[in-house]
């Protein structure tokens, strides 16, 4: 037959085609305006403020705005050259502008951060602005012989362009030499990269201890009768329903020298008085807290998993033969990795990011690279916070990949 | 009553007796014995005890009372996975994060097999459920069917000399369920396995089963071989419960010789066989099958009883006529005869004579 070529059409005579795609087009769109307040508010909410947290993170214009005439002439050097009398003509004007416009300290704070203690130069001189006739080198160098070292001309000619990558350079422990190559910085001042790695070491122990904690919770959850497991559901939700500040000060009462356990302890004699346990203001008490205040992620979403798992399965394996080992290791385990996987996402991205626990109990050793990022801030250097966030979303990023990898996205139950 | 064909005893139920909570019984006194080759099918209602019955078989309730044996071994202690025994269940619980081709080699792996071994023996298995071609799949991507297969595929894949089936064919339609029975009855008798079925679908026990035990309220009403259940129903629950039944309430009035005679409410009196009615006065349920009841008295042998009914519904249904009568005050009673040469329709209100062989109508307790 034929007829299989020939264009379908509807009653009325239209092409089939085109009357179906009309009407999914109607559909369409008139799904796309039930989503549209909510894509609406990711947008402001999410994607916008991410976009501006890279954006600062690799942009500054502080001096670049406010010192154009010198910026120019970094623009038309190469680096490493030795400023000449033009330079400092150009830095002079620029000055001269800055004094006028009360923006030398803008300026000052962006060289400030590729080079420390280059503020107090900029304020100085800005006071002194009026001074700075020809010949300009020898008037700069009246108010200041720094305006000599050729460290100070590099961090300007760092600062000079609004684009940089200065602060992840930062961020990695790098500098930039005088002549503009890029090194690592003293051994004693490289604190980002370990401390990178030790917040991720840290999130993954923290999410290990919740996974262990939390999978007997979770299991005796799914298998209680109803009326003890919402007990016990209650127990754990809990700590959701009280103020994070008031849960992390009991752990600071239960946990200090002088606190409850080590009192007991004391008491008990298993240790000495002048034995007692630091567990708080350290690494141990970052994780402590931090355990405690992320294991209901771990259990929900575990919970979540382990109520629907039919207790068919556990019993076909043992009328197969398995032990109950085999039987949870072969089949009860499996069956619980997207709980597992999800738990220990949450717990992760969380831990990674966490930064009000270990301010508080962390003492020295136990702050987390998000303390960083708010030392930044509390400075008001935004786009070094805005590197060193954006770092972390790159790690965290690369964890999702390789989980995705290794065991699979659509293995992942959240609730 | 009961026949006994098979003389050894494979599996036994001894006093086995089963509380779940201390309170009630829900197995009360079990005493069963289960050939070797045997196809038992435990039939009843829901709520009857029969998954509690063949949970404590395959270990994973323990009997509160008494003791079972398997090969003439107490199994009463022995954990579920040294048991050996295949299991079937009604929602097949194959494991969703393995293939076809693994989940029929998981009980030979716990069991130590090697790898060729266990190909062979997988290979083996899927053919007998003409399932060859599915190793690969997952059970999410099989249908219904196919997942009922793979089931039964596992539960024989390690040679179980005893499977347990709990309402297997449970969640097919009609027309698959009557294929699988086949293809599990068939493979019974090929392969020569002791099959313990559980179900509550009555056409599914009589076709498939050697016996049947007939299950209520935690106690077996009746084992026996389908024709026995069907023909001579030992207490108003199993003629109630096994094929259509029609119920005539009466009092024995008298009862003699292997036969009864039965006042009916109405006061008629009829002619039945005692069953498990014992003496003079005592109240009882005359049962009589649909299919047994004559419409033209006149085919009857000479002497036998009739009574008059009152056409109230007629149904044709093609192959058979299904009339609704009213007999001696009851509204449901109901008779079938075949569409044959010369056979009438009936018209509602007519008035009519029916008659039954006195063997057929059978004085049971009132229930
Ligand atoms: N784990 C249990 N705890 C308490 N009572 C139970 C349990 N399992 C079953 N029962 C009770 O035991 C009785 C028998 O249950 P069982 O599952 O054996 O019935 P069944 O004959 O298999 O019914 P169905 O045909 O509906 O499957 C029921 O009253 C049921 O409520
Ligand atoms: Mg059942």
């Amino acid at each position: 037959m034929t007829a299989a070529h020939q264009t379908l059409t509807t009653a009325d005579g239209r092409p089939l085609k085109a009357a179906l795609v009309r009407a999914q087009r109607r559909a369409r769109r008139r799904a796309f305006l039930l989503v549209a307040p909510l894509l609406v508010f990711v947008l402001l909410t999410f994607v916008i403020p991410i976009g501006q947290i890279l954006y600062r993170s690799v942009h500054h214009d502080g001096f670049s705005a406010n010192a154009p005439a010198v910026s120019e002439w970094f623009a038309a050097t190469a680096p490493g050259t030795e400023p000449d009398e033009a330079a400092f003509a150009a830095l002079a004007a620029d000055f001269k502008a800055m004094q006028a416009a009360r923006t030398a300290g803008v300026a000052a704070t962006r060289v400030n951060y590729t080079l420390p203690e280059s503020r107090s130069l900029f304020t100085k001189t800005a006071r002194s602005a009026d001074d700075l006739v020809p010949p300009y080198r020898e008037a700069f160098l009246a108010i200041d012989a720094k305006w000599a070292s050729p460290a100070v001309w590099q961090a300007m000619r760092s600062s000079s362009s609004a684009y940089t990558g200065d602060f992840y350079l930062a961020s990695a422990d790098f500098e930039r030499a005088e002549d503009g190559s890029i090194h690592r910085v003293e051994e004693t001042q490289r604190i980002y990269v370990q401390l990178y790695l030790k917040t991720f070491a840290l999130s993954a122990l923290i999410t290990v201890i919740c996974l262990l904690l939390a999978f007997p919770v979770a299991h005796l959850l799914a298998t209680l009768p109803m009326a003890k497991a919402n007990l016990l559901m209650i127990l754990v939700l809990l700590p959701f329903w009280t103020s994070l500040l008031v849960r992390t000060t009991s752990w600071i009462v239960l946990l200090q020298s002088q606190g409850v356990i080590n009192s007991a302890l004391v008491a008990m004699g298993v240790i000495g008085d002048d034995g007692r346990l630091p567990m708080i203001y350290n690494q141990a008490g970052t994780i402590i807290v931090m355990t405690h205040i992320l294991l209901p992620f771990m259990i929900l979403p575990l919970y979540s998993v382990m109520r629907v798992i039919p207790p068919g399965y556990a019993r076909a394996a043992r009328s197969l033969g398995a032990t109950s080992w085999t039987t949870f290791r072969r089949i009860y385990l499996p069956l619980t990795l997207p709980g597992m996987g999800a738990g220990a996402m949450l717990v992760f991205i969380l831990a990674v990011g966490y930064y009000i626990t270990p301010a508080l109990v962390g003492g020295a050793d136990g702050q987390l690279f998000s303390n960083m990022i708010q030392f930044h801030m509390s400075k008001s250097n935004w786009s070094m916070a805005a590197a060193l966030s954006s770092l972390l979303l790159v790690g965290v990023l690369i964890l999702y990949w390789l989980y995705d990898k290794l065991i699979g996205i659509d293995n992942l139950k959240l609730g | 009553m009961s026949s006994e064909p098979h003389n050894d005893s494979f599996v036994v139920f001894d006093h086995v007796q089963k509380s779940y909570d201390g309170e009630t019984l829900v197995v009360k006194d079990l005493n069963l014995r289960i050939g070797k080759g045997e196809f038992l099918t435990m039939l009843g209602p829901s709520g009857s005890g029969k998954t509690t019955c063949l949970m404590m078989l395959a270990g994973f309730e323990t009997a509160t009372h008494g003791e079972i044996t398997l090969d003439n071994q107490p199994i009463n202690r022995v954990p579920p996975h040294k048991r050996g025994i295949g299991m079937v269940f009604q929602n097949y619980a194959l494991f969703p994060h393995m293939t076809v081709g693994e989940n029929l080699a998981f009980p030979l792996e716990v069991r130590g097999m090697g790898r060729d071994e266990r190909e062979a023996k997988i290979a083996r298995a899927l053919d007998m459920v003409q399932m060859g071609k599915f190793a690969n799949r997952r059970p999410a991507q099989l249908s219904g069917g196919q997942q009922q297969r793979i089931a039964l595929a596992r539960a024989l894949v390690f040679d179980a000399k005893l499977v347990l089936m709990d309402e297997p064919l449970g969640a097919l339609d009609k027309q698959l369920r009557e294929h699988m029975q086949f293809e599990i009855k068939h493979l019974h008798e090929s392969l020569g396995i002791t099959v313990v079925y559980v179900t509550h679908d009555q056409g599914e026990a009589l076709t498939m089963s050697d016996r049947v035990a007939v299950f209520n309220d935690g106690v077996i009403q009746q084992l026996a071989a389908p024709a026995e259940l069907y023909e001579a129903p030992q207490n108003s629950f199993v003629a109630q419960f096994i094929g259509e039944n029609n119920k005539l309430s009466g009092i024995i009035e008298e009862i003699a010789d292997g036969r009864a005679r039965v006042r009916l409410a109405t006061g008629e009196t009829i002619d039945a066989t005692p069953v498990n009615v014992r003496e003079k006065g005592q109240k009882t349920l005359v049962s009589i099958r649909p299919e047994r009841v004559e419409v033209k008295p006149e085919a009857l042998p000479p002497g036998t009883q009739t009574i008059e009914a009152e056409v109230l519904e007629f149904i044709y249904m093609g192959d058979i006529f299904r009339t609704r009568l009213r007999v001696a005050g009851s509204d449901e009673f109901v008779i079938k005869s075949r569409n044959a040469q010369g056979q009438r329709q009936l018209r509602p209100g007519e008035k009519i004579r029916i008659g039954w062989a006195p063997q057929d109508a059978r004085a049971l307790d009132p229930l």
